[in-house]
């Protein structure tokens, strides 16, 4: 082997290499054994990754910590809902109404947001999360709290089919592919190297004569736009809208991947989103077969209900130990 | 129009109990200079404590005492295994950091308590209502609630007006150094802030647990509001957070209470009745919208870091 | 001096009942050397803030090359040929020397809304910002990450820095603080080098640094100039003695 071959062969670029072979493989696992729950959840995986791959835009390389970023799923979504409601659904117009909708929508929050530092930043996004979900649990037309049933897919002439569970899983996989490689462009690019600089020193930045704002306010519409772009995915995806795509909260579940995964990685977000939704399903089987160990199979059960315990303080020992997340932990072996 | 006097008043109230979360919130944050998510699981801590310690000792103001005796020692073992390993960190790791504590203390609070609300009723001394004015009957426990904040808020202005930890909160000081050149202890200074905030968010919580249910994810709802009334009063500064408070209070509860009639007028009765709700839970960040728009800074800035 | 290039008249600004800076007028043409010294808490740091458009003066005006700068922006500044380093230092810490010199490059190369083009590769950046680092000695060290860079190595890079930007002046807050003697004359040595292509104001604690460099020095005390001469009437001058350098044969000199 040479040596170029045996530098690129990292605990860290194996793990990501392997990754990706898996999930172009999933459809085919699934034809085979007819576990068409594992394409769900896999498709759900691949898209959530590409808004987190946005949001690391902003968090990870920006330091911009949005607690607003599950809005744009919601705009994504309500686009393609709304749009569909009265009667519009080609995909030709609802796409390109979710990713314009959603940048116009984080031009105006990031044009009032930004100019505001630090936690004041963190606080104002939290509070235009909260005014946007109002303002979904508002929309009586569409749904309102209940939410908007989105009875067709996306329609894309006889160009896709996105009714086709297989072929929208390898759409979602292509977007997630091209997005995590535009990202990457992006953040090498004197744009991104801007973006950085800010968020590493941003009185420096001033000081050498960069007008911070206007890079900053740009790379969160760009994030905001991509992830409008996975909410059409998302609400194809579940053929349903509502409100609560954009509570906080689940703003809240995207932070958690991407810190999870690793800030300011390539792969990063995409490692933190299979993690955790894996998690979700995996945990609680692991705790019910482990306390059927020591206690009857009903108490079992319920113990493996209170899985979540475990996230909170997982999540707050990455942050103190691992802060460069799982990722950060596969380059650190590399010198071991 | 004594309508609106009685929605006054409610402002009044809900807005005192805002301050006092706020409070809580900026004090922590001008002396240890951290941002504490988890400022509104105490909040919640507070009102299941209370629920608990009142049906078990069927006294309501001794299962308060007792609610906010544990959880101030709650807050204070909190401080001691997670928070002290944050300070020095910058403000994105506060935050991620005391996420994972809310989300560690919602899945804690419905395995002790399970995933349905609890209810904490009154007792019947304090189910009354007092005459304010002729024709205005006003409930006995909000007036309590008022009476109590105010007394919390003006022990709060001597604490800072006229003692030693007050200076240190004006100066917004956040340095170990000269805190520790003051001749304090500074873990245990840290520890008792902490400590402190927690008081204040627990007898926030407590006290509105009667009027709403108690239940899991309602620290997380009013804690938004209380950065939205730190916002437009201005990071660090107590006064603005009492300011702030009682308009954010104001506002908020008589527009949720006049606005629904208000829409009827324009819209038809259904649509007002979805939108109205909305439209007043919005009308506080279109606010905090327009302050800072206007005042980037707060409306009682204290010097920037 | 009709042709100062940096010209500062009556520059006044207060903290709350503190005044940083009273009425401080100075003119500094180009191609000198102008050191400002003075006790600590004499308004030095303000009096840079002012100038590089951080703290924004009470009263008084700032011209630069002809221009009011007095309510420019920082940024701007930086374009029209002012630049400064930090007294404390601050650099990029989690990027290269190299990285973050580039940048500095970057930030006078255009506008920076490319999306695409790798900029860690673009020779228009990376060799100015190689040449710079060659100039105060740091070439050797220009893929190292700035966080393992050595305190004389940050000061050094801090002056790299400023250079990129391609300035006509340098507005320098104690380049030297907390070095050591051998790092002190290295630093010295680079300054003079600087001194023949640009005008300086620097500010510095170091007396046998500023006494070798300066062609003038001005005397800072609670924010009010005291003198502002040739070095040796600085030395010479009475009340100077009194308030910061001492005695003729106590005059030690002080590292900062």
């Amino acid at each position: 082997m040479t040596e170029q071959m045996t530098a690129w062969l990292t605990p860290r670029n194996l793990v990501v290499t392997a990754l990706l072979i898996f999930l172009a493989l999933v459809p085919a696992y699934v034809a085979m054994t007819g576990n068409a729950f594992l394409m769900t959840l896999f498709t759900r995986i691949v898209i959530l990754a590409i808004a987190a791959t946005s949001l690391n835009l902003i968090l990870g390389y920006g330091g911009m910590v949005s607690f607003g970023h599950a809005v744009y799923l919601g705009v994504g979504g309500y686009a393609v809902g709304i749009l569909a409601y009265e009667g519009v659904a080609s995909g030709f117009a609802q796409w390109p109404v979710a990713i314009a909708a959603s940048a116009l929508l984080a031009l105006l929050v990031g044009a009032l947001s930004l100019r505001a530092r630090g936690v004041y930043f963190i606080m104002i996004t939290l509070a235009f999360a909260q005014l946007v979900y109002y303002f979904g649990v508002g929309l009586d037309r569409y749904g309102a709290d209940d939410g908007l049933t989105i009875y067709r897919r996306s329609q894309f002439a006889d160009l896709i089919n996105l009714g086709n569970r297989t072929v929208f899983y390898y759409l979602c996989l292509l977007l997630l592919v091209g997005t995590i490689y535009l990202v990457w462009r992006l953040i090498n690019s004197r744009f991104g190297l801007v973006v950085q600089g800010a968020r590493s020193n941003d009185r420096r930045m001033h000081a050498i004569g960069f007008p911070t704002y206007r890079y900053r306010l740009t790379c969160f519409v760009i994030a905001g736009a991509i992830c409008g772009l996975a909410g059409a995915l998302l609400a194809n995806h579940t053929g349903f809208i509502s409100p609560a795509t954009m509570h906080w909260t689940r703003s809240g579940d995207l932070i958690v991947m991407v810190v999870l995964g690793g800030m300011a990685s390539s792969f990063g977000p995409l490692i933190g989103a299979v993690t955790l939704l894996v998690l979700e399903e995996l945990l609680p089987v692991l705790i019910r077969l482990l306390a059927s160990g020591f206690v009857e199979q009903p108490v079992a059960v319920r113990v493996s209900e209170y899985w979540q315990i475990v996230l909170g303080p997982l999540f707050l020992l990455v942050v103190l130990f691992a802060r460069g997340g799982i990722n950060g932990l596969l380059e650190s072996m590399r010198r071991g | 129009m004594l309508l609106f006097l009685e929605q006054c008043l409610n402002g009044l109230q809900f807005g005192l109990l805002l301050f006092l979360l706020a409070a809580g919130l900026t004090l922590v944050f001008g002396i240890m200079d951290m941002v504490n998510l988890a400022h509104g699981s105490l909040y919640m801590v507070g009102a299941y404590f209370a629920a608990t310690f009142v049906a078990l000792t069927d006294s309501f103001v001794l299962g308060a005492l007792l609610a906010l005796g544990a959880s101030i020692l709650v807050g204070m073992a909190v401080e001691v295994v997670a928070i002290r390993r944050l300070y020095g960190r910058d403000h994105l790791d506060h935050v991620l950091g005391t996420f994972g504590l809310i989300l560690f203390f919602n899945e804690a609070v419905r395995i002790v308590w399970g995933p349905a609300g609890l209810t904490l009723r009154l007792p019947d001394w304090l189910s009354t209502s007092v005459r304010v004015l002729p024709g205005l009957d006003y409930p006995t426990y909000r007036i309590a609630i008022i009476v109590t904040a105010l007394a919390v808020a003006l022990f709060l202005y001597v604490l800072v007006m006229r003692t030693r930890i007050g200076m240190l909160i004006r100066a917004g000081a956040s340095n170990r150094e000269m805190t520790g050149a003051l001749g304090v202890n500074i873990n245990l200074l840290y520890t008792l802030v902490f400590g402190l905030g927690a008081a204040l968010a627990a007898l926030a919580g407590l006290m509105q647990a009667p009027i709403q249910t108690v239940q899991i994810g309602m620290g997380e709802n009013i804690l938004i509001l209380a950065f939205v009334v730190i916002i437009i009063g201005g990071i660090g500064s107590i006064r603005g957070a009492f300011v702030a408070a009682i308009m954010v209070g104001l506002i908020d509860t008589i527009g949720r209470a006049f606005l629904p009639d208000l829409l009827r007028l324009m819209l038809s009765s259904r649509g007002a009745s979805t939108v109205a709700p909305a439209l007043s839970s919005m009308l506080i960040y279109l606010l905090m919208t327009i302050v800072l728009v206007v005042r980037p800074a707060g409306l009682f800035p204290v010097a920037s870091k | 001096m009709a042709d100062a290039l940096l010209r500062i008249d009556d520059l006044t600004k207060r903290f709350g009942g503190v005044v940083a800076s009273d009425g401080i007028t100075l003119a500094i043409p180009p191609g000198e050397l102008h050191a400002i010294i003075g006790p600590n808490g004499a308004g030095k740091t303000t009096l840079i803030g002012q100038l590089t458009g951080e703290i924004a003066p009470d009263a008084g005006r700032i011209h630069f090359a002809g221009r009011d700068i007095t309510a420019l922006p920082v940024h701007l500044r930086s374009a029209l040929g002012l630049a400064r380093s930090f007294q404390i230092t601050s650099l990029f810490l989690d990027f290269t020397a190299l990285d973050n010199v580039a940048l500095a490059v970057q930030a006078h190369a255009g506008h920076s809304f490319q999306f695409w083009r790798n900029a860690r590769t673009d020779p228009a950046l990376r060799e100015p910002a190689r040449a710079v680092l060659a100039q105060v000695g740091l070439a050797h060290r220009a893929e190292e990450l700035c966080a393992n860079l050595s305190h004389g190595e940050h000061r050094a890079l801090e002056i790299a820095m400023a250079l990129a930007t391609r300035p006509s002046m340098l507005l320098l807050d104690e380049p030297m603080a907390g070095m050591g003697p051998d790092e002190s004359a290295r630093m010295v040595r680079t300054l003079k080098e600087l001194k023949k292509s640009l005008t300086i104001l620097l500010i510095e604690h170091d007396m046998e640094a500023v006494f070798a460099l300066a062609d003038r020095i001005t005397v800072l005390v609670y924010g009010r100039i005291i003198a502002s001469d040739a070095p040796t009437a600085i030395r010479a001058n009475e009340e100077v003695r009194k308030a910061y350098l001492g005695a003729p044969d106590e005059q030690q000199d002080a590292h900062g």
